[in-house]
């Protein structure tokens, strides 16, 4: 039962999907674009390898340089014992690094790495697909299950093959050949569903979605959100805002698209563009009166052509756009 | 029609008035809410769970149920696009939060030990008697090609890792790999480094699933050979049951694992090939999200097995009392995945 989907022209309209809530209230999601998958990536394995390389030199360090470690771990002093332990520490360290720093993060609240973080994606469920009428996904519940497959199938996709090539070498054709294939195909698995699906997704159930973050802009119609500042500052010099009242007529030639259209240019608030919309709105509706003074124009034609399609939706008429007749 | 500008002094219920759309003076009215939605999801998503007041947390549904209720009513009566796109961005944000995972990592540990993962082990019980004949098969084709060829061998077990362990050793050389070796050193760094590469492995094998399981049987299959052909190697020198006693104290564990590493493969494997009647991605995420329980399972068994590997096989030096402790191993996995957790699932099955 959603209306029009509204026009978001800064995104691609292939990665836009709906998903259905549990109270039955469908919302739009946007598909990580694959460019910001790659980017969290590259970051999380830099940071693995960071991490990685920190440990070791910080063990290292504690157990007084590498070369003693090698040649004092036999025997059994407790010096030697200390530096077993120090040894086992690093094994395990390097194996949660690899295997575990993915999962500790997507765990969490936030679903995201700290690569995925910065690049403002995160992980979601995919849902059953298609219960929710329209094409719908019905969101479900992330659970941990879901985070450990996804995040177990990374190891074939990247480490596996990246470990083969390192250690098949260039010279061994037809292994570096069959290691570069493979790791192609996973890399490369993204790039042919819609979903932008990696095999870990396919066997987890989840999507990777881009992180919505939106702040709340002023209400247009509540008075306008720049003029009171000013207004306090010079009110015995400007004159009082003129109030233009529009007729039925004049009114009744847009729609919804154009009243979006009229809204993000007022929020824009750029110049060159409110005169070129009031010269456009001024000459469909055959009116002169606002020159100089388009802002209040247009926000006054602004809010008085949202009043009347609002009063249109509550009594179930819609008009979509300047070409549309109003639906009954 | 727009109101003068000095009323915006008189505080929020004038603005409210002063609003001159419907839709506004809607939005006016409950944004107080959207924005204490927004500050309890924010502070969530930074992590500073912490800081979070107990009556924001216990208000969370509550003020989410409100939003969504804001953003049904707002699509229905509004066209503040910006508006419109707040509410839906921050709905979905709440929605993130509320319907996250559910439990913290110790109570999910919980209730997984207590019965999660042996339900999931007996969710996949047929590809486990696959991956059981499989693994039997590759030992039984071991032993047959290197009796029939001990060229073999080396092609099944590998020279850096045979050592001393070739054909033609000599029963005593061979008696001295798997007994005396009670006073060696560095056992635990042995044990730590066992445990990383075969939950490496088992990992492998899981993974492997995803191309229709047929990797995960070869991988299986590679493996249990290599075994097959040490075993015909101890046999000709007449330590048959002591080689089985040196294997079985850790092997009891750490075969049982990699079999069920298989298997969660095989079940991947099975789902995408076969989905049956679902769509192949839900068949997949389902089987998926099984044989990731059993996976969890399989690295706390590596751990297990490591230990047994790197310490009791070392200590104790004879042959029945190994049979003894992987006996009691396998018995006691056996029994766990048998029972735990049953009368649960069952009540569990019925409410479905």
């Amino acid at each position: 039962m959603i209306g029009k989907r509204l026009p978001r022209p800064s995104i691609s309209r292939t990665r836009q999907r709906t998903i259905v809530t549990a109270e039955g209230i469908t919302l739009p999601v946007t598909i990580a674009s694959r460019g910001a998958r790659a980017g969290a990536l590259i970051l999380d394995l830099i940071f693995v390898v960071v991490l990685m390389v920190v440990s070791t030199v910080a063990l290292a360090q504690i157990a007084g340089g590498v070369g003693a470690a090698m040649s004092n771990a036999e025997g059994t002093s407790p010096a030697a014992r200390a530096l077993q332990m120090l040894v086992i520490v690093w094994i395990i360290l390097l194996f949660l690094f690899r295997n575990a720093y993915f999962l500790f993060f997507e765990l969490g609240p936030r679903g995201a790495t700290p690569g995925k973080r910065i690049t403002g994606i995160r992980i979601a469920a995919r849902g059953n697909g298609g219960e929710g009428g329209g094409g719908g996904e019905s969101g479900g519940r992330l659970t941990a299950e879901m985070v450990i497959a996804r995040n177990l199938l990374r190891d074939i996709e990247l480490f596996l093959p990246i470990v083969f090539l390192a250690g098949a070498g260039v010279d061994s054709g037809w292994a570096w050949l069959a290691g570069t294939g493979w790791f192609l195909i996973f890399m490369l698995f993204p790039l042919f569903n819609r979903d932008a699906l990696r095999a870990g997704d396919v066997i987890a159930g989840t999507w990777v979605l881009e992180r919505p973050k939106r702040k709340l802009e002023a209400a247009l119609s509540a008075g306008p959100a720049t003029p009171p500042a000013r207004a306090a500052h010079d009110d015995d010099v400007a004159p009082p805002p003129r109030a233009y009242r529009f007729t039925e007529a004049e009114l009744a030639v847009y729609g919804e698209f154009e009243l979006q259209a009229l809204e993000r240019a007022l929020r824009e608030n750029r110049e060159a563009s409110l005169d070129a919309i009031y010269l456009a709105i001024a000459g469909k509706i055959g009116r002169n009166d606002g020159w100089g003074d388009e802002r209040v124009f247009l926000e006054a034609y602004y809010t008085q052509l949202r009043a009347r399609l609002e009063a249109g939706m509550r009594m179930g008429r819609r008009k979509a756009d300047k070409h549309s007749e109003e639906a009954r | 029609m727009s109101a003068p500008p000095h009323e915006l002094l008189l505080g929020e219920s004038a603005a409210i008035a002063r609003a001159a759309l419907r839709s506004d003076r809607f939005r006016l009215e409950r944004e107080a809410d959207w924005q204490r939605l927004e500050r309890i999801v924010g502070r969530m998503e930074a992590g500073r769970l912490r800081g979070i007041p107990d009556d924001d947390l216990l208000a969370l549904p509550g003020l989410y149920r409100t939003v969504a209720s804001s953003l049904s009513i707002a699509r229905e009566t509004s066209l503040d696009a910006a508006t419109l796109a707040y509410l839906e961005a921050l709905v979905q944000r709440a929605w993130f939060v509320v319907y996250g995972p559910r439990s913290s990592l110790g109570a999910w540990l919980r209730g997984y030990l207590g019965g999660g993962w042996s339900r999931a082990v007996r969710g996949i019980g047929p590809d486990i008697a696959v991956a059981l004949f499989v693994m039997v098969a590759g030992v039984v084709v071991g032993w047959l090609l290197v009796a029939n060829n001990p060229d073999w061998y080396f092609a099944l077990v590998g020279r850096d890792m045979a050592g001393n362990r070739v054909p033609g050793a000599s029963a005593e050389a061979l008696r001295g790999t798997i007994f005396g070796n009670a006073h060696q050193n560095g056992m635990s760094v042995f044990a730590a480094q066992l445990f990383s590469n075969n939950a490496q492995v088992s990992i492998l094998a899981f993974a492997l699933g995803f191309a229709f399981g047929i990797p995960s049987l070869l991988l299986l299959v590679h493996n249990l050979a290599g075994l097959g052909a040490m075993f015909w190697l101890y046999h000709g020198a007449g330590l048959g049951i002591d080689f089985a006693g040196w294997i079985i104290v850790h092997g009891s564990t750490e075969l049982y694992a990699i079999l069920l590493a298989g298997a969660a493969g095989l079940h991947i494997g099975r789902s995408i090939a076969f989905p049956g009647e679902k769509p192949v991605l839900q068949s997949a995420g389902e089987a998926g999200r099984r044989a990731a329980l059993v996976m969890t399972g399989v690295v706390l068994m590596l751990i297990v097995a490591a230990l047994l590997e790197g310490f009791a096989r070392q200590l104790v030096d004879q042959t029945p009392g190994r049979f003894a402790i992987g006996g009691f191993m396998f018995l006691a996995w056996t029994a766990y995945f048998m029972l735990a957790g049953r009368a649960r699932g069952q009540r569990r099955n019925d409410r479905e």
